[in-house]
């Protein structure tokens, strides 16, 4: 027998690969469409703001109570009063595609609101600045406020990938598969403790990784 | 030419309208350069900030080489901004470009440049503030100075023939914003561009300004040519703007154990420097102390400002032969 089976006789590695495996298509697939989807949201939230370049207060307000409200929803909830959406969209509520709609739909209120907090630390003056250069709000937009904000908005989609972690361990609960559906099912139902240690230590090396990542990317763009 | 019409601008403050500028009208020419100077919440900033529409004005109306544009929107309004610069007292860099792209950054807002002309105009713009040597650092690589000059380079770029300071040297040591004003006096000689210029220090406007406006809690109490309202301030605020730029805050007409009438002479351009005081002396006779003075440059032109105690038999006389000499006289209430 290997060193593995003696210290963890009750796994099947394969297995442990292929939620692996899931885990980071749920993850990946997820977070593309959270970024893509929270980015506009966020600077949407960001301009409309009270004092800001277009600001809206009543769009903002309507805005900010449906961000405030998706974000409130215990994401285990969100997943399973989003069934029939899900379904609507992917034609399966569950499995890897089934998890990404709630997936998204949970983390990109949280993602655009931490876009909207860092695009409020720009300066207030570089933004003078560039309206008095002649710029439109769509040029401030995409050569200002976003470059200007990358550290921020980096370490934002750095907390977002952490987060859509935990978010796809809870999504093994209803059927989802990956890291987070093994240590259920053989861990806590099947009480097979290894695999809980084997799993939670997988998901454990994960979010390091994206944090290390995230925290190099942050130092790279730093320029202040 | 920039002409503001009785405009005034006042801010909604918690819903209630605060005036910060009452209605304002003045002129100022094409090539000056002009200072607006005030204390801090005078509405200064506001004032400029109606030039280039940052502010509209709530009642009146700003016109630029005559024409109004008050109203300006959309595309019209981006044009007539990118023929206005801007400099501001803590420079407002983008921190995340290099000096070059800083520079480069009003050329491709507006677009129809390829990138070889705009590198060409970016090394140019470089050359001109001093800064050559650091196109590729970014703005935190920067002394305060040189920010600052990247903001002039930046402002430049899109050749305006206005260029609008708020406050550009608050921020720097006496030296650095000497030598940033004498690039400001330089630019304004070589490019001929109009220049206005805000700022709190009297010292400021001495220097490099044509004209100069006083602005007092939204108002325009004074204002003129700069040799004419820093030797002779009228209004309370603009003597105490010239008092602190001659160091001498409250201590005013002052001078105990000095008895006889106090004079304050005033020279200007050439009999600035002629021996006029020792040749009264001679022919009439007649004993001065100096009090206080002080003899420096307004803009290119020397001047001198003395406060005397005359005393003798032939004091008019002496008074007389000094104002033939073109030499202000103006007695000092004590
Ligand atoms: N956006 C604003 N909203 C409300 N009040 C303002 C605003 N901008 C300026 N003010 C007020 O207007 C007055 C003049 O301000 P400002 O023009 O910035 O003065 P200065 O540049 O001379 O210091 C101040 O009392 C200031 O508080
Ligand atoms: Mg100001």
């Amino acid at each position: 027998m290997s060193p593995l089976q003696t210290l963890f006789p009750n796994i099947d590695w394969p297995e442990i690969a292929q939620a692996c495996l899931d885990t980071l298509l749920m993850l990946g697939g997820s977070l593309l469409f959270t970024l893509v989807l929270g980015l506009p949201l966020g600077v949407w939230l960001f301009l409309t703001a009270r004092g800001q370049l277009h600001a809206k207060p009543k769009l903002y307000g309507v805005l900010s109570l449906v961000v405030n409200v998706l974000r409130s929803v215990p994401f285990i909830i969100l997943m399973i009063l989003l069934i029939p959406v899900t379904q609507a969209i992917t034609g399966v509520s569950i499995g890897i595609r089934g998890a990404i709609v709630p997936l998204v739909i949970g983390a990109a209120p949280f993602f655009a609101r931490l876009v909207e907090t860092a695009l409020r630390e720009v300066d207030r003056g570089v933004i003078e600045a560039s309206q008095a250069m002649g710029a439109t709000t769509g040029q401030i937009v995409t050569r200002v406020l976003l470059p200007e904000s990358r550290p921020g908005l980096i370490a934002a989609t750095t907390v977002t990938a952490v987060a859509l972690v935990g978010y796809t361990a809870m999504g093994g609960i209803v059927g989802a598969g990956g890291l987070g559906a093994l240590a259920y099912q053989y861990g806590y139902n099947g009480y097979k403790p290894d695999y809980m240690l084997v799993t939670v230590a997988l998901l454990v090396v994960l979010v390091q990784i994206l944090q290390s990542i995230g925290d190099r990317l942050v130092g790279r763009y730093s320029r202040r | 030419m920039i002409r503001f019409a009785a405009a005034s601008k006042s801010y909604a403050v918690d819903g209630a309208l605060v005036p910060a500028l009452h209605p304002v009208d003045l002129t100022i020419e094409a090539g000056e350069v002009f200072g607006i100077i005030g204390h801090s919440g005078a509405g200064k900033s506001t004032l400029l900030r109606l030039i280039n529409l940052l502010e509209r004005p709530t009642s009146g109306k700003v016109f630029i080489d005559g024409r109004d544009v008050t109203d300006a929107q959309g595309a019209d309004l981006r044009r007539l901004r990118a023929g206005i610069g801007m400099i501001f007292q803590h420079f407002n860099l983008l921190s995340s470009r290099t000096v070059a792209d800083n520079v480069a950054f009003p050329l491709r807002l507006h677009g129809g440049k390829d990138d070889a002309t705009i590198a060409a105009r970016v090394d140019e713009l470089l050359e001109l503030v001093g800064l050559a040597a650091h196109a590729r650092k970014y703005p935190a690589q920067l002394s305060g100075g040189q920010k600052q000059r990247v903001g002039i380079a930046r402002a430049l770029a899109s050749r305006p023939s206005i260029l609008l300071c708020d406050e550009a040297t608050s921020a720097l040591d006496p030296q650095t914003t000497a030598s940033v004003l004498e690039l400001l006096a330089d630019i304004n000689r070589r490019l001929g561009l109009t220049i206005v210029l805000i700022t709190h220090e009297m010292d400021v406007v001495r220097r490099v300004c044509d004209r100069v406006a006083v602005l007092d809690a939204g108002h325009v109490v004074e204002q003129g040519a700069v040799a004419d309202v820093f030797l002779h301030p009228r209004h309370a605020t603009t003597r105490r703007f010239v008092a602190e730029a001659d160091h001498r805050e409250g201590r005013g007409a002052d001078f105990p154990g000095v008895s006889g009438p106090l004079f304050r002479l005033s020279f200007r351009g050439d009999a600035t420097y002629s021996p006029l005081l020792s040749s009264v002396v001679r022919d009439t006779g007649v004993e001065y102390n100096l009090l206080s003075g002080r003899v420096d440059r307004i803009k290119d032109v020397p001047y001198g400002q003395l406060t005397l105690a005359m005393h003798g038999e032939r004091l008019d006389d002496a008074l007389a032969q000094i104002r033939a000499a073109g030499v202000d006289i103006e007695e000092v209430a004590r």
